[in-house]
């Protein structure tokens, strides 16, 4: 193993690292991927230096390995996480986030007629534009764009 | 379509839309029949819409139907703070099938996931409003013969209008030539030109439509609304070029019919009414004839 360069969050033997997780948005993190209630060891650091993302965060998770479908929800919240699939603390795979086709929960509808704003209903988006993400609601059919999304 | 739910135009294809016209051209025949003998359908108006829900009414009470619900929510246990989920729990309890009003965008896609009867949405605040849709559909197929490749023209709210949106949406399955005539305020929105724009539609866009009202084989009239208007005196500037008079009819295809989803206010004169082109008044008495058909077809009688 290479030396020098001292780790921030260290190393782990087995499990997943997300890094390139905006600060601001690393608890969002953590509660769309429900790491608040699992057992493993997690370790993360927040308020990095970042040449991309000016402050980001990183997150280990020992001993969990992400669905796709499951990591791609945190990609209105972390579109540049980059993931690092680790065995036996090496880097087995690479993983870059994908924004999904539909988006159950998470975001908040910017309609504010729209009934998910008036009842507990979980929200539903159809994602028509991936690239600067816009969201139809399942419900009032009204589009929230990047500038106007609020993640619940 | 047995057990569906009508939510919004687009959750019926292009072949279910025909034949809910097909079906409602047999009502049209044969109005008063005894087929919804038995069945108990609620109208629940959580905002008062006295048009649609005397349509409906009537539609169901010609055919036997019987009808329980409310009209204005003021009277009803939503006054008292119950939810629409728990609204809609309970009347389903009641009923073969609800009919819908309410003030709340999305309100009733929730119905209907909720309902395990089907829901017909008479118009969810600004956002869908089908049956309307369906009943200006089957005025045009009547009056024109056809559905595909008509000029259409539509005059006045483009901006906030429910009702021209869903139309232009669903006539866009048919091949048809839209011109927009509204105020530089309350032009067609620039997400329906683009949806025009993608199918490769013409369209054309007009400040004024005296000149070019002989191309017109449907003119869809819409209230100008002065609350619309962030300048009233703008508001004062345009509120005459919208409005339809007799004199200006002269040179009209003969096939050409105005079509109006009423209310009207002033934006069709009086002196059009008997013009025989104007056709307002029989597209309300469709709009009885199309529910018939959306209620049968929904319940699966029909």
């Amino acid at each position: 193993m290479k030396e020098a360069k001292q780790m921030s969050v260290s190393a782990i033997q087995n499990g997943t690292v997300i890094d390139h997780v905006p600060a601001r948005n690393l608890f969002k993190v953590i509660q769309i991927l429900g790491l608040d209630r699992i057992d493993n060891q997690i370790t993360f650091g927040t308020n990095l230096e970042s040449k991309k993302l000016g402050r980001k965060a990183i997150i280990k998770i020992s001993g969990v390995f992400f669905e796709d479908e499951d990591i791609n929800r945190i990609a209105l919240v972390a579109p540049d996480a980059k993931l690092n699939i680790i065995k036996d603390y090496e880097v087995v795979e690479k993983k870059v986030v994908v924004v999904p086709d539909y988006i159950v929960g998470i975001a908040k509808c910017m309609n504010p007629k729209c009934i998910t704003n008036f009842e507990s209903v979980i929200t539903r988006f159809k994602v028509v534009s991936k690239k600067n993400v816009s969201l139809k609601c399942h419900y009032c059919e009204k589009i929230t764009t990047q500038e106007n999304m609020q993640i619940i | 379509m047995k057990n569906r739910s009508l939510v919004s135009i687009d959750d019926f294809s292009t072949e279910e839309i025909l034949r809910i016209l097909d079906l409602a051209e047999e009502f049209e025949k044969e109005p008063t029949q005894k087929i919804l003998e038995g069945k108990v359908i609620a109208t629940l108006f959580f905002e008062p819409s006295t048009r649609t829900r005397l349509s409906f009414e009537s539609a169901i009470n010609r055919l036997g139907g019987k009808i329980v619900g409310f009209s204005d929510s003021s009277n009803s246990s939503v006054s008292k703070g119950e939810t629409l989920n728990d609204t809609i729990l309970t009347v389903n309890n009641y009923c073969d099938l609800i009919v819908m009003r309410h003030p709340i965008e999305g309100s009733a896609r929730y119905a209907s996931e909720i309902a395990s009867v089907p829901v017909i949405n008479a118009g969810d605040g600004a956002n869908q409003h089908p049956t309307q849709t369906l009943l200006d559909l089957y005025s045009i197929r009547k009056t024109q013969g056809r559905l595909d490749d008509l000029n259409i023209f539509m005059v006045g709210d483009l901006k906030y209008g429910r009702t021209v949106h869903s139309l232009m949406m669903a006539m866009s399955r048919w091949n048809t030539t839209f011109n927009f005539i509204s105020p530089e305020e309350l032009k067609m929105p620039d997400e329906f030109k683009l949806y025009l724009d993608n199918l490769g539609l013409k369209y054309y866009e007009h400040n004024d439509f005296t000149d070019i009202i002989s191309k017109a084989d449907i003119i869809y009239m819409t209230r100008v609304q002065k609350e619309r208007f962030s300048d009233p005196i703008e508001y004062e500037k345009v509120k005459n070029v919208y409005v339809l008079r007799n004199s200006m009819l002269k040179n009209t295809k003969p096939n050409m019919r105005i079509l109006h989803p009423l209310p009207r206010v002033n934006e069709i004169h009086q002196d059009v009414d008997n013009n025989p082109k104007a056709y307002y008044f029989e597209q309300a008495l469709n709009g009885v004839y199309t529910r018939q058909a959306i209620v049968c077809s929904l319940l699966g009688i029909k």
